[in-house]
């Protein structure tokens, strides 16, 4: 299955700095591993421009499309065999200490 | 007649979880799965009273429940593969390929649970999927149970089963390290399942399944020893379920039960649980206090010393102000009403034992045993004015009254 891991900020990340992972190092080995599609570091969200189109005008607006706490700061697409292969990939990810990590499954459409 | 309705209620509490756990382990449907279940209870009753309870009562059911979802997945016309897998079912619910394949030796039922407990779904959706589709709790009762609408217990059921299919939950138990993690999240949804019907105003039958459901795990991980002391810990406390309560409805506490009315067969599986038990883990100390009341002869022949070393333990293995206070409550008896009062004024430096009944109730015990009794009196009052049910208001009121003379 196909899961999008939203890496995001948080306002209380742990206070506990032993055994912090590497980020080179669970890049690689998920990777080898096939479990990691693709991922990116975004820009801060100072960069952020939110696109509408209402009544056939562009609608343009400075910043994320929601005002929050914390924010979106990268992604990774993941391959995994289910969501406990997935909370594995996602735990030992240094941002699930600093931050936290959503896990979005691919909607699956029948045919 | 009643005689073969008992043995069909007796058969399908043990039937339906294997057979909706099967069902759902071959086709993935989790509603066709509980449809089909339901169906062949439903023919059963039909049936049995007429042609005589079948030889293998459970093996009928599975091959009915069976045959119902072949027929349902060809009209929907799904898959060959589901379907062969299906036709191939035995009445024990094991199919031909699965014989000498590791991950289907697993027991249907382990997988169930699991499944219905996993940590991605919200605390209460794994207790109430777990009380439907294991234990075939009716729909309407889980509602009432959990002071909810019945469409909003639905909804609940079916959110949960939809986000084990579209989040990718496996239908598995997991192996190695995760299946430390992920059987404690499993005892504690047994563990609130239980006292969801142990509670004064909960519904008893919950405690009920908790205690099958501990049965289960416990034959079906016979290398965890955590289970049977959570098992141990169930029937030691549901051994007193008849001596709980007077003709009135009344709690009666522990020290003034009829011992008598104790479930003396529950007493003697308890303690077989417990012998058989990690002793020092969070229910194992739990459960020697269960233990330590259960065999107590009368209430002032309690082990109290006994009891007062497991909280001891338990509060350095996992304080919280429960445990506090009852360790409070414990050297209260066991070292006198002046070692109890002055754990309890630690207890509460914290803040969250402020208005709390049991609290209140524990300071009003040790103080009219220091002989203090009209504050012990006002304290039970107070305790009352807080309580959280009508039965516990009742018997503070009283003990309150007990005191003014």
């Amino acid at each position: 299955m196909k899961y999008m891991m939203f890496v995001c900020s948080d306002a209380e990340p742990d206070t506990d700095r032993s055994d912090w992972p590497d980020i080179d190092v669970w890049v690689a080995e998920n990777d080898a591993r096939g479990r990691r599609v693709r991922g990116a570091v975004l820009a801060p969200e100072s960069a952020a421009t939110t696109v509408r189109v209402r009544a056939g005008e562009l609608i343009l607006s400075d910043g994320p499309f929601a005002e929050t706490k914390e924010v979106i700061v990268g992604f990774d697409l993941l391959e995994c065999a289910d969501l406990d292969e997935a909370i594995e990939v996602a735990r030992t990810h240094p941002m699930a200490r600093a931050g936290r990590l959503e896990l979005r499954p691919f909607a699956e459409f029948e045919q | 007649m009643t005689g073969r309705l008992d043995r069909l209620e007796e058969v399908a509490a043990d039937a339906y979880g294997r057979i909706v756990a099967t069902l759902i382990r071959v086709t993935g449907d989790w509603t066709l799965a509980e449809d089909c279940a339901q169906e062949a209870l439903a023919q059963a009753v039909q049936r049995w009273p007429q042609e005589g309870t079948p030889d293998n009562p459970g093996g009928w059911l599975m091959t009915v429940a069976r045959n119902r979802a072949i027929d349902a997945l060809r009209r929907a016309t799904v898959e060959r593969r589901k379907l062969a897998e299906l036709a191939a079912l035995t009445p024990d619910g094991t199919g031909p390929g699965d014989r000498g394949k590791e991950e289907e030796v697993v027991d249907d039922r382990l997988r169930l649970v699991f499944t219905c407990c996993h940590p991605a779904l919200a605390l209460e959706s794994r207790v109430a999927l777990t009380l439907r589709t294991v234990c075939a709790v009716p729909t309407a009762d889980l509602a009432r149970a959990f002071l909810v609408t019945e469409s909003a217990m639905t909804r609940r059921l079916t959110r949960a089963k939809t986000k084990i299919a579209d989040a990718g939950i496996p239908y598995r138990v997991p192996s190695g390290p995760a299946l430390d993690e992920r059987l404690s999240g499993v005892l504690a949804v047994l563990y609130l399942l239980f006292t969801q019907g142990y509670n004064a105003d909960g519904d008893p039958a919950f405690a009920d399944e908790a205690i099958r459901l501990a049965r289960l795990l416990r034959r079906l991980m016979p290398g965890r020893r955590e289970v049977p002391a959570l098992l141990a810990l169930f029937l030691l406390q549901h051994s007193r379920r008849a001596a709980r309560r007077d003709a009135e409805g009344r709690l009666v506490p522990l020290e003034r039960q009829d011992r008598t009315r104790w479930d003396r067969a529950a007493i003697a599986e308890g303690l077989a649980a417990l012998a058989d038990a990690d002793q020092d883990g969070p229910y194992g100390l739990q459960a020697r206090v269960a233990a330590c009341h259960a065999t107590a002869p009368t209430a002032s022949a309690t082990d109290w010393a006994e009891i007062a070393r497991c909280y001891d333990a338990l509060s350095r293995l996992r304080s919280t102000p429960v445990v506090e206070l009852n360790r409070a409550v414990a050297h209260g008896y066991a070292h006198g009403p002046q070692a109890g009062l002055a754990l309890l004024a630690l207890a509460r430096e914290g803040g969250a034992l402020d208005d709390h009944p049991l609290a209140l109730a524990a300071e009003a015990d040790l103080t009219a045993r220091s002989g203090d009794h009209a504050r012990a009196a006002d304290l039970f009052r107070r305790a009352a004015a807080v309580a959280h049910s009508d039965p516990e208001r009742r018997a503070l009121l009283d003990r309150a009254a007990e005191h003014s003379l």
